[in-house]
């Protein structure tokens, strides 16, 4: 029976551990800024996690192994009610390992979050609501012009969905679309808000995620550095059409950036 | 029993009921509560099981029709997801080991005659099984069961239009665990109580058994959280119903604006995880209690570092109030405490390796008997293992950016929370069966059905992990709208065979449960050859527990293998051995 355990621990130890290290599934490709230092420090935490899951696995299947009942030829039980230094040396040292692997990583989330836009950012309002995901521009004006949620019509679609104020003077010149265009290697300001229930804006391949919470308008950063389209996920359930409220980042270079930017302003005159 | 006197042993010496209404249904008895509520959580344990299976066949097979339920709407799908985490956590991973088997063998293990109030016990277990009903009710209900996930989050659960089973299903949802919540508010104040009050002479903090003191601090963390979700329900039912925005602020649902104004979706989150997060300890603990003693037990050797083990469960218990945070580190919340949430919570892996140490320490050195508890129990610590590593992933906001809402997060906590809670359960019916019932387990069914259980969870769940790090969201009904998820449908579909037959695996324990019950071979008073109060009394233990007298404790819980001691193993009523270095 001993054998037995030994070999099924080691076993689901080998296979689980083999498609880990194989890469047979992976995180998608990281086309932002941000990514190759979120992807280094999963891979730091992935080799110092997988060596302690590894070791203690096998130790597992070990011990019961070579301490299995064998009748009289046995040898003594060790009669120990433990080790003082013994739990003294793994506690500190599983301290340092964990809250280490942890400041490790506070630059990057303080890189990510703690620090605003940057004044010269492409700004972006994302707005979710069941089952959709609108982004609006603010326009040559660079202001973004009032909303008021009486004026929502979600049927209609674009502007009237976000519920845009024509009276606005601000709103005149904002452009409201389906699809998310940003130019590569400039930083994106993207100001999350929902209309009615909490939707999380997913871009697996820039590395972002945030939650869109009805109340809030939540201001966040990427700066995307490869050029391609991009799909972009709901990751809060967000009721019945959760799994398909699916939209695409389109990330082009400025000047065709530019262009497309003209021409739905010259469509909106 | 309304007044607890100090001379709490003889104020509780109560007669035995005759008539079969108050010996078997609203009995007062621990032993038989600890029973009603075991067997509440197998009715719902295969309730959730039969969820599960519903949602894994819909999410490969999403057009198949099923017998009964017809086509499964995206809806039905949600309604699956949200019934199967509701039950599986408070009815069975919050029913079995504490209310089930701590009612049981907590009074027993410290020598006590019965809980310290009885009544209170058996109005706790009518409460959950009401809360239980209602939890049921809502299928039937028009609308049906709600969807809004087991974390419930405002404003989709706060607002009825929010989609179908938001009227009247949630509703119940949100009643049932409000009554749940009272119920495990009684139970907690009578494990603290008892624990406190009712200890035999000489049956000292420091030589309670790791059981008792898991179920100790279990009901500790059970009276701080379930009173916060018991507000939190209250609210959200008024934000539903009456009009108030506690969690709402100004909304439109399906173009309608509905009223409310100025509430916070977050306070939802903080109040939930709040009772959440110490949930998962609630449901962990009492298995890691579990699997202390049957690893002692069945290397017979002396636990390694049982003070250790105890300042951890303490240690996990106090810190796992201050890490609700890390469910939020997307959800909106500053950043800035992101960050000492994500240093606490790595602060909780410490005392949990600390576990893993001491229980790898135990073995070693040992002479293992692999009787049918023992694999249940070395399962767990593989299971725990397994399950644990993943959690430092998830505990840095950095990585938590991908992995946050992907598979990554359920692979994680079915093995750790789930599967490991599960198999602690498992492991104490297989070691308390003889206890309860007067009958042994067959040991070869149990065998078959460690084998499906470890090798079948580990199929089913730790590929989710893959999935997770590939992006896959959770709650998806269907994987047809995104590109990048058409790739992981043979994963998937690898990951239902194996819910398949580790759910078939399941049947084998249902049959032997049933079977030994009334077939099994006879069991003697102390099977295990082990040491604490349980195994010196009657089989089944005798109304009072002790047959009118009050054990003597001299030793601690885990003395195996005394040198010089006649058998190998030394009572916790035996006379008292020199002390130990």
């Amino acid at each position: 029976m001993g054998l037995l355990l030994l070999i099924i621990i080691w076993l689901i130890t080998l296979v689980s551990t083999y498609f880990f290290v194989a890469k047979t599934w992976w995180l998608p490709v990281g086309a932002s800024a941000a990514a190759p230092g979120i992807d280094h420090h999963f891979t730091v935490t992935f080799i110092l996690m997988g060596v302690v899951f590894v070791a203690a696995q096998l130790a597992l299947g070990y011990a019961v192994w070579l301490y299995r009942d064998r009748g009289s030829s046995s040898s003594k039980v060790a009669y120990s009610h433990g080790n003082t230094t013994m739990e003294i040396v793994w506690t500190v040292l599983t301290t340092i390992l964990f809250v280490g692997l942890n400041l490790a990583s506070s630059s990057i989330w303080a890189s990510e979050r703690f620090r605003a836009a940057e004044a010269n950012a492409v700004r972006v309002e994302v707005t979710g609501m069941q089952f959709a995901w609108y982004f609006r521009y603010p326009g040559p004006d660079g202001k973004f012009g009032a909303t008021n949620p009486e004026l929502e019509d979600a049927s209609a679609g674009g502007e009237a969905a976000l519920g845009l104020d024509t009276k606005d003077p601000a709103s005149k010149d904002d452009i409201v679309t389906g699809t998310m265009v940003v130019p590569v290697n400039r930083e994106i300001e993207v100001i999350l808000r929902a209309h009615d229930v909490i939707h999380s804006f997913f871009i697996p391949n820039m590395r972002f995620k945030q939650d869109a919470v009805p109340g809030l308008a939540i201001h966040m950063h990427f700066t995307p550095v490869q050029t391609g389209d991009y799909e972009i996920l709901c990751a809060e359930l967000c009721g019945l059409g959760h799994y398909k409220m699916h939209g695409m980042l389109k990330v082009v270079s400025q000047e065709e950036f530019d262009k497309w930017l003209a021409a739905r302003e010259a469509e909106k005159q | 029993m309304a007044t607890h006197e100090s001379a709490a042993q003889e104020s509780h010496a109560h007669a035995a009921p005759q008539g079969f209404i108050r010996k078997w249904v609203f009995s007062l008895d621990h032993k038989v509560i600890g029973l009603q509520y075991y067997f509440l959580a197998l009715a719902a344990v295969f309730v959730g099981m039969f969820l599960s299976l519903l949602m894994r066949i819909h999410l490969i097979w999403p057009t198949v029709a099923l017998p009964i339920l017809g086509d499964i709407k995206p809806e039905t799908y949600l309604t699956l997801v949200t019934m199967h985490g509701t039950i599986m956590v408070f009815f069975v991973l919050t029913t079995a080991p504490q209310g089930g088997f701590g009612n049981y063998f907590l009074p027993i293990q410290i020598g006590a005659p019965d809980m310290a109030f009885p009544v209170l016990n058996m109005l706790s277990f009518w409460t959950t099984f009401l809360g239980f009903i209602v939890m049921i009710a809502a299928f039937f209900v028009a609308g049906g069961a709600p969807l809004h996930g087991w974390t419930g989050y405002a404003p989709l659960s706060a607002v009825q239009s929010s989609g179908p089973g938001e009227g009247l299903g949630a509703d119940l949802w949100i009643i049932s665990i409000a009554i749940f919540c009272i119920g495990a508010l009684m139970g907690a104040l009578n494990f603290i109580t008892t624990t406190l009050d009712m200890r035999a002479k000489g049956m000292t903090m420091m030589r309670m058994p790791l059981t008792v003191w898991a179920w100790f601090v279990t009901a500790i963390l059970g009276l701080l959280a379930f009173g916060v979700l018991l507000s939190g329900g209250i609210l959200l039912l008024m934000d539903r119903n009456l009009g108030t925005s506690f969690f709402v602020p100004l909304i439109t649902m399906n173009g309608q604006v509905t009223g409310h104004r100025g509430g916070s979706p977050l306070l939802w989150q903080h109040l939930f995880w709040f009772f959440g997060h110490p949930e998962v300890y609630i449901a962990i603990l009492p298995a890691m209690g579990m699997c202390s003693q049957l690893l002692s037990v069945f290397s017979r050797k002396p636990i390694f570092g049982y003070k250790a083990m105890v300042y951890a469960i303490m240690a996990i218990g106090f810190l796992g109030f201050m890490v609700w945070g890390h469910h939020m580190f997307m959800s909106g919340m500053s950043p800035y405490t992101a960050f000492a949430f994500s240093i606490m919570t790595m602060g909780i892996g410490v005392p949990s390796a600390i576990k893993t140490f001491n229980w790898l320490g135990t073995l070693w050195g040992g002479r293992i008997r692999f009787s049918s508890p023992m694999l249940f129990a070395i399962g767990f610590v593989s299971l725990f293992v397994s399950g644990g590593i993943s959690g430092p992933f998830l505990a840095q906001p950095v990585l938590d950016i991908q992995l946050h809402d992907t598979y990554f997060v359920p692979g994680h906590f079915h093995l750790i929370m789930g599967v490991a809670s599960i198999f602690g359960i498992f492991a104490a019916t297989y070691y308390w069966f003889p206890k309860m019932f007067g009958r042994m387990m067959n040991e070869k069914l149990a065998l078959w059905h460690f084998l499906f259980s470890l090798i079948g969870t580990y199929a089913i769940f730790m590929p989710m992990h893959y999935l997770g790090m590939a992006g896959m969201p959770r709650r998806y009904s269907q994987m047809t709208e995104v590109n990048y998820l058409h790739d992981l449908v043979g994963l998937q579909k690898f990951i239902t065979y194996a819910a398949f037959i580790t759910i078939a695996g399941q049947l084998i324990f249902l049959v032997n449960l049933f079977w030994s019950m009334f077939k099994g071979k006879k069991a003697s008073d102390n099977p295990w050859e082990a040491t604490t109060l349980e195994w010196t009394t009657a089989t089944p233990p005798p109304h009072d527990n002790f047959g009118g007298h009050t054990p003597v404790v001299n030793n601690g819980p885990y003395e195996y293998s005394v040198p010089g001691a006649p058998r190998d193993y030394v009572m916790q009523n035996d006379p008292e051995i020199e002390p130990a270095h």
